[in-house]
């Protein structure tokens, strides 16, 4: 497998020292983490390690929780998203996040395809068509729902339900793309359909992706990073984190010893 | 130790199935006790339901059968003068609802259309007040904010209606007077917005309810695909929350359509079947408080109060109908899930 640290694509995301505080618990403790642009970038660690709160931070959907502070700087495309001229609402349609549970709006499969193109100003119907069409074929959704878009998300399956917000995401053209655990909630098949376009998706997007699932990150990921505690222990190709560690602790974790 | 490990297992696990058994009756007894509790509570109330309709029913029933009240020969109320005009020799012809007078008039068009003025005017003052209150706690409002507003809301629920009722009558009714310069103090325009207040707090209740009850996945997936609070608010939770909402409103209307003292009290009760809001109206609600206790017992006068009853409950019964209709086909078209 290739890919990792002195690998030729550009760093798309960098987070240089950061700190994340909820109240006065500190979840993240100085992370410094590269993402590359056109690679997966797993997160890995036991349930509370922070490796959410980070995902977050990137599309800061962490601003939304009342009592949260943060210093350091995170950079995309070198330009800190903290600077008091980024629009948030450009940040978020640049940064696209597919949630742990599917969560397509109670809408039909269109209206919840075309609602991110919509608020950010498109709404000529021949291009809102267009958009549909083509971010469910990325999502490998078209052939299933083009006879039914006018039927209501909530009556497809669980595995298509998370494509259709894969496909949401997709809509608003973002760079980059942050998946919290996307398939944990899915059945074996549809992990399998999840993780194939994943595989297909970082061809045009940055990824970045929390799993629980070892042999999920190692299948899918160029590089992983381990998290624990809040502190980033350690990042690396995902070949080498996985079958030589630097760390004990890596170690330990990724074979199971403990989390 | 000297028993052997064989037959103390035997005998500890008799003495556990002994005593589990004992234990699986006594819960059966209770649950079978708690069902039947339970049953004959929910029955109870269906059954007074419909002991109520088919009193009052019974009590109306003479007047269907077209003819003469029993007892009492010497009136007839018919069906064209329930629903049409009097007709006089010298003027034009009139609805009118004038029971006690030499030949008594017993036409329900005033009524009705007075119930649906106040009604309509409650509904659209409380309606958009509520709903949009709702959404502002729910949404916009900083957390303290809402801790003031909600519980202050919820208290006017508290509010006595003979409270409400002298709010209107006193102090709406002169306010409106000298804003609209209108001739008559008390009409459909007061006693609609005094109903208001009443229902206000039922639809702010229900719709509250319901939009806090969208799930917070829905708003985080509009804030991550770059949303603001206002696009979300407006095109993710309300539609989301759209079955409760209106539910909250049916809910409303039909408390604002048989509420009573509010409108005994401030519509001022002349029973005129005209367009204008600022005339004065007689409900069908205040028309039997009104009057039914100083009827003839059993005299067509009674029967046609009664008669009143059984409108005002077909009445709510459809609005209700109605809603639960809409609210059911709402939920379908938003996927089934409630």
């Amino acid at each position: 497998m290739e890919g990792g640290s002195n690998d030729a694509t550009s760093v798309k995301v960098s987070a240089r020292d950061l700190d994340v505080f909820y109240g006065s618990t500190q979840a993240l403790h100085g992370i410094s983490l590269d993402a590359r642009a056109n690679r997966v970038t797993a997160l890995i660690g036991p349930s509370g390690c922070g490796k959410s709160t980070f995902l977050r931070s990137i599309n800061r959907m962490n601003d939304l929780i009342p009592g949260m502070r943060r210093q350091g700087r995170i950079l995309l495309d070198g330009a800190d998203i903290h600077d008091p001229g980024v629009d948030v609402v450009d940040l978020r349609r640049r940064v696209g996040m597919v949630f742990q549970r599917s969560n397509p709006f109670p809408k039909s499969i269109y209206e919840n395809v075309s609602y991110g193109p919509r608020i950010h100003g498109v709404s000529d119907r021949g291009t809102l068509d267009e958009i549909v069409r083509t971010t469910l074929e990325q999502a490998a959704l078209w052939d299933e729902v083009k006879d039914r878009l006018g039927a209501s998300a909530l009556s497809l399956s669980g595995g298509q339900q998370q494509r259709l917000c894969i496909a949401r995401a997709l809509a608003v053209e973002p760079e980059v793309l942050l998946m919290d655990e996307p398939a944990s909630a899915l059945d074996p098949l549809a992990t399998a359909r999840i993780e194939e376009l994943i595989h297909e998706l970082k061809e045009r997007y940055t990824i970045l992706i929390v799993t629980h699932n070892m042999q999920q990150a190692a299948r899918v990921s160029d590089t992983t990073a381990y998290f624990y505690l809040g502190r980033l222990v350690e990042v690396g190709p995902t070949a080498q984190i996985f079958t030589n560690p630097a760390k004990q602790e890596t170690e330990d974790y990724i074979t199971g010893r403990f989390g | 130790m000297s028993s052997s490990p064989a037959g103390r297992r035997t005998a500890t696990t008799a003495v556990a199935s002994a005593a589990s058994e004992s234990r699986r009756r006594a819960a059966r007894r209770a649950e079978r006790l708690f069902g039947a509790v339970v049953r004959t509570a929910a029955f109870a109330a269906i059954l007074a339901i419909v002991l109520i309709f088919v009193f009052v029913g019974r009590e109306a029933l003479p007047l269907l059968r077209q003819g003469q009240a029993p007892g009492h020969g010497e009136e007839i109320v018919s069906w064209a003068s329930l629903a049409g005009p009097t007709t006089y020799p010298d003027r034009p012809p009139r609805y009118v609802w004038q029971p006690v007078s030499a030949v008594p008039k017993y036409n329900l068009l005033p009524l009705v259309v007075g119930t649906l003025k106040t009604t309509l005017v409650a509904i659209l003052f409380a309606g958009p007040l509520a709903v949009l209150a709702a959404i502002l706690t729910s949404e916009f409002a900083p957390r303290w904010v809402s801790q003031v507003v909600k519980p202050t809301i919820e208290l006017l629920a508290g509010i006595p209606s003979v409270v409400l009722g002298f709010f209107a009558l006193m102090v709406l009714a002169t306010w409106l007077q000298g804003l609209l310069g209108v001739r008559y103090r008390l009409n459909a325009l007061t006693a609609g917005i005094g109903l208001g207040l009443a229902v206000i707090p039922i639809i702010y209740t229900v719709a509250e309810d319901a939009l806090a009850a969208v799930p917070r996945s829905y708003r985080e997936a509009s804030y991550a695909l770059g949303a603001s609070r206002w696009e979300t608010a407006v095109r993710i939770v309300v539609p989301a929350a759209l079955p409760g909402i209106f539910a909250g409103v049916a809910l409303g209307f039909g408390r604002a359509v048989g509420e009573t003292m509010i409108v005994l009290m401030a519509s001022g009760n002349a029973a005129l079947a005209t367009w204008p809001l600022t005339d004065s109206v007689r409900t069908l609600s205040a028309t039997i408080a009104a009057e039914l206790g100083e009827v003839v017992f059993g005299g067509p006068h009674y029967r046609v109060l009664f008669l009143l009853g059984v409108l005002l409950f077909v009445f709510t019964f459809a609005v209700n109908l109605a809603g639960e209709l809409t609210v059911r086909r709402l939920r379908e078209r938003l996927g089934g899930r409630a």
